[in-house]
């Protein structure tokens, strides 16, 4: 009784679930983004299982009408990896956060991408813990005041993508909650790789740290503080495309230019290059558009194909207990 | 009770024949005693008597040579009667060395023989095992028959042919060492000749020097002239029931127990554990039989592997994690969200000495109170327990039989001791092992997440990939009759009493417990659980055998208890409850039965001696005279 793919629509992957977030949450759009573009996924709906830890986007399992576990905090890629470890054949999402994914959950994360296990990871980034009220979180910009920082926080945030990187991760990518074709795409291509895809999720919480990504959401102005990456597209960006990234070979390092007479001088995108994924990833702040789009992706194969070849060679014949019991040395008693 | 002050037994090495007899090679890391244990043990076997050996390694993987914590050792009991510890008083001590000595020595029994390696008892060595004199000359070992031999030079002469260079030849100690000891208890070299060639099948010239050596050890005893006394000693062969044996660890029979399991249930079984000692052989023999419908991943830590496992269990395979008391602690909060979304995972505890890094390489029953208790929330578990290596076998299908029948998290407990011990198993004809076939839920008309099994509570198992029975599962508390979210006050206090009744309802599931040995009804019962079974065992049946009035229980179902052991144990006047930790079971059977249940406890990271337990039983029975 396969459920026919090409009927289904949003709604069928919309479960009986009252959603519980915050009115404005970026999360709604998300949750929207995802429901529309799973009839697209070439996959049965029974095969669809989303995983997810703790805080405001682990409750992202409950509202999709597919398979779910929401589970404990940080553990989503572990428990995951179990789930292909059984069952090559499904196809899994782990849904986590900036705490989440990490700061409880960073070692599972760093294993689950250098493994490369074949699922796709949303990281919802709000730089803010929601669910607990409100704390800094690893992602949050020192300074950041909250009740556990009151006078700022002092701790320097990290990067997910570019941690994601320096893990081994072999699909790396970056979008933005409202930007639904922009994230259905690139979310599209984390699911078409081969092994972890994972994609970080600049999304806004509209109670505890609203506006933090004003400047790349803001339509009047996000032309200036985004640049959106292809893969041989030069790297601009402007209102008119007028400003460009450029590599100066001096000090290894980016540096913004007017592209008008250096076309010759502006990137291009290779979403192969790890070396130049890894100064996108970093780019932002005050001086740099932060980058979104695909920054990197690597073939190779995954843990999950590479164990199961082991379970085949395992496996080409099968094993007969009663020889295990039987090997070795033994004797009769009569 | 106090443990009573150690009595070693009298030597029985004058006679011909003796009943049984315990042996304990001890070395340097580096001198190959495991190996020499293991080949004595096969040999042993193979010539009919009942054995039970105890490898006792140092924690230091490579220790300084000749130091005494890298002193290395293996223990065998072996005789004619049934055998079921490693025994405690030895008879026969092999020294490699001053440190092996003087860490051994003052186990030895009065007139028990000790053989000695005089090449091994250089200034050096003995100053590193803190020596002032040599023991050897000095007159201090005058209560033992000594085997005073250069074993060193002797083990040279026998290799000198293989040219094997001055430390190789050396490395041939062992083997020589173990020719000897065959020689003394008349044990068959062949098989050692046969593996010595297997396992150094690419370098056969080290195997012609060991096999040279062994048999040089061999004709040593036959020529040369020993002390009175030291002579062939025959020990009969044990009466055992017919069938075909083999010898098993506690962590082989664990592992394959595991891989019968998953036939039985017919289920794939995902096995997930980050490495510790000493549960970490598991993994390892596991890993190695992926022909079964076993996988195994090693974890990046605790955590992960327990969530791991619970994903494989989600996903409809049988999920099994392993570690030891630091690393099962880290597991709680993963153990507690598979009680909550009612999914089957076996958690093996292989127990070592704690707290925190505690002993790793020695055994403890210390993490029985983790194990019932160690959960935030109302988070109930069952915990069963093997009592002795062959034992692992048949709990471990019971903890796999109980987790899928239930849905439920189950934890078994075994120890360093036991998954390192071996003795001889009957091996069961696989064919005659009850299946327990697991049916996942297929049927989509009606389903809900919540749908359970009147007879047993267990929540039904619907896997990924089963069309029609999408749902979702988590750690939030959820509606008993729909399986969503919920916060509602009465229907916690119906989930939270659900969780506790289910796993009480095993206790319908499992045998009664039975007397072990002795009869229903007397002065004292002895009770344990775990690996005490052996020594107890032994102790009660000696205690038995000078008429006192006492009986063996050995507990394996740890929570729920059995149904009956209450009232069973209203038939005894006295309950004794010796334990490795300090007093954890018999806190809770008193508590659970308000009986006066006294505790013997012992945690030296060494099993308890059949000695120790006899004068307890002892103690006990004779304070009841004396209030009678």
């Amino acid at each position: 009784m396969n459920t026919a793919l090409n009927k289904l629509t949003l709604k069928d992957y919309t479960s009986d679930q009252e959603v519980r977030w915050c009115p404005g949450c970026g999360d709604y759009a998300i949750l929207k983004t995802i429901q529309k573009l799973m009839p697209e996924l070439d996959q049965p709906r029974e095969n669809q299982v989303f995983v997810s830890g703790i805080g405001c986007s682990s409750r992202f399992p409950y509202y999709m009408n597919t398979y779910g576990f929401h589970t404990i905090h940080g553990r989503a890629p572990a428990i995951a990896t179990g789930v292909k470890l059984a069952n090559p054949e499904l196809d899994v999402w782990v849904i986590t956060g900036d705490g989440d994914g990490f700061s409880i959950g960073g070692n599972h994360m760093l294993h689950v991408l250098r493994r490369n296990v074949d699922l796709q990871i949303l990281l919802f980034n709000n730089e803010i813990y929601g669910l607990t009220k409100g704390q800094y979180s690893p992602t949050s910009q020192t300074g950041t005041r909250s009740p556990s920082s009151p006078e700022g926080s002092v701790d320097a945030p990290l990067s997910p993508c570019a941690v994601a990187l320096g893990s081994g991760g072999s699909f790396i990518a970056r979008s933005i909650d409202t930007e639904a074709k922009h994230l259905s795409a690139v979310v599209k291509r984390a699911h078409d790789h081969n092994g972890a895809g994972f994609v970080e999720i600049l999304q806004n919480c509209p109670i505890y740290n609203d506006g933090v990504f004003e400047q790349v959401k803001d339509k009047k102005i996000a032309a200036d503080f985004r640049v959106e990456l292809e893969h041989r597209q030069p790297i601009v960006f402007g209102k008119d495309r007028e400003k460009g990234i450029s590599l100066n070979r001096d000090t290894l390092s980016l540096e913004v230019i007017e592209v008008a007479g250096n076309e010759d001088r502006v990137l291009l995108h290779d979403e192969t290059n790890k070396i130049q994924a890894q100064l996108l990833a970093a780019m932002g702040g005050a001086d740099f558009p932060v980058a979104v789009g695909v920054l990197y992706r690597e073939e190779k194969t995954s843990f999950v194909d590479d164990t199961h070849q082991q379970l085949k060679r395992a496996r080409h014949s099968e094993g007969s207990l009663q020889d295990l019991l039987n090997s070795g040395h033994s004797w009769d008693v009569k | 009770m106090e443990l009573a002050e150690e009595k070693l037994g009298e030597h029985h090495l004058d006679e011909k024949q003796v009943v049984d007899v315990v042996v304990r090679f001890a070395g340097d890391s580096g001198d190959g005693m495991q190996l020499t244990g293991s080949n004595f043990t096969e040999a042993t076997a193979l010539y009919g008597n009942d054995l039970s050996t105890f490898p006792d390694f140092p924690a230091e993987i490579r220790a300084p040579v000749g130091a005494t914590f890298g002193v290395s050792a293996f223990q065998i009991y072996f005789g004619s009667e049934d055998v079921t510890t490693a025994g405690d008083a030895l008879d026969v001590l092999v020294a490699m060395n001053p440190a092996a000595l003087t860490t051994n020595i003052h186990n030895l029994v009065k007139g028990g023989l000790l053989i000695v390696d005089r090449g091994a008892f250089s200034a050096k060595n003995l100053a590193k095992a803190k020596y002032e004199n040599n023991p050897l000359d000095d007159g201090s070992l005058e209560d033992y028959r000594v085997l005073d031999i250069d074993i060193s030079a002797q083990v040279l002469a026998a290799v000198e042919p293989y040219k094997l260079g001055h430390k190789a030849a050396l490395r041939c100690k062992n083997m020589w060492t173990l020719g000897l000891v065959m020689w003394l208890f008349d044990r068959d070299r062949n098989p050692t000749i046969a593996s010595l060639g297997a396992k150094f099948s690419s370098k056969p010239d080290i195997a012609e020097a060991n096999i040279a050596a062994l048999n040089a050890g061999h004709a040593y005893g036959e020529t040369a002239e020993l002390p009175s006394g030291v002579h062939v000693y025959k020990v009969p062969k044990a009466k055992v029931a017919p069938g075909t044996y083999r010898n098993i660890t506690g962590t082989t029979a664990l592992a394959w127990g595991l891989i019968a399991a998953s036939e039985l249930a017919d289920i794939d079984l995902v096995f997930a554990s980050y490495p510790i000692t000493p549960a970490s052989n598991l993994l390892h023999e596991l890993a190695k039989r992926k022909q079964f419908r076993i996988n195994t991943f090693q974890a990046e830590d605790e955590i992960a592997a327990v969530c791991a496992a619970m994903g494989a269990s989600f996903a409809g395979a049988l999920g099994v994690t392993s570690s030891a008391g630091p690393g099962i602690a880290l597991k709680a909060e993963g153990i507690a969200l598979a009680a909550a979304a009612e999914l089957p995972l076996v958690v093996v505890n292989t127990q070592r000495g704690g707290p925190s890094t505690g002993l790793p390489t020695k055994t403890e029953q210390s993490d029985f109170n983790m194990a019932l208790f160690g959960r935030h929330g109302d988070t109930p578990m069952p915990v069963i327990a093997a009592a002795t290596p062959a034992d692992c076998f048949e709990v471990a299908i019971e903890a796999a039989r109980l987790a899928t029948r239930y849905m439920t998290p189950i934890m078994l407990l075994s120890d360093g001791y036991l998954a390192n011990a071996a003795e001889p198993w009957q091996i069961p004809d696989v064919d005659r092992l009850p299946r327990f076939p697991v049916k996942h839920h297929s049927e989509a008309e009606g389903f809900k997440p919540s749908l359970r099994n009147k007879d047993t509570l267990a929540r039904v198992w619907a896997k990924p990939g089963t069309p029609g029975l999408e749902h979702r599962i988590g750690g939030i508390e959820r509606s008993f009759e729909t399986g969503d979210i919920s916060y509602d006050p009465a229907n916690h206090q119906l989930m939270t009493d659900l969780r506790r009744d289910k796993v009480q309802g095993i206790s319908k599931d499992i045998p009664k417990q039975e007397v072990c040995l002795g009869e229903e009804q007397a002065r004292l019962a002895v009770v344990g659980w775990g690996s005490t079974y052996g020594a107890i065992h032994q102790a009660v049946k000696r205690a038995r055998a000078e008429g006192l009035s006492v009986s063996h229980i050995h507990v394996r179902y740890l929570s729920p208890l059995p149904a009956n052991l209450g009232e069973l144990l209203a038939g005894f006047d006295k309950v004794l409850v010796p334990e490795m930790n300090t007093g954890q079971f018999v806190r809770h059977i008193r508590a659970e039965f308000l009986i006066d249940a006294d505790g013997l406890n012992k945690v030296a990271g060494q099993p308890f001696k059949i000695g120790e337990i006899l004068a307890a039983i002892h103690e006990k029975l004779a304070t009841g005279e004396s209030n009678e």
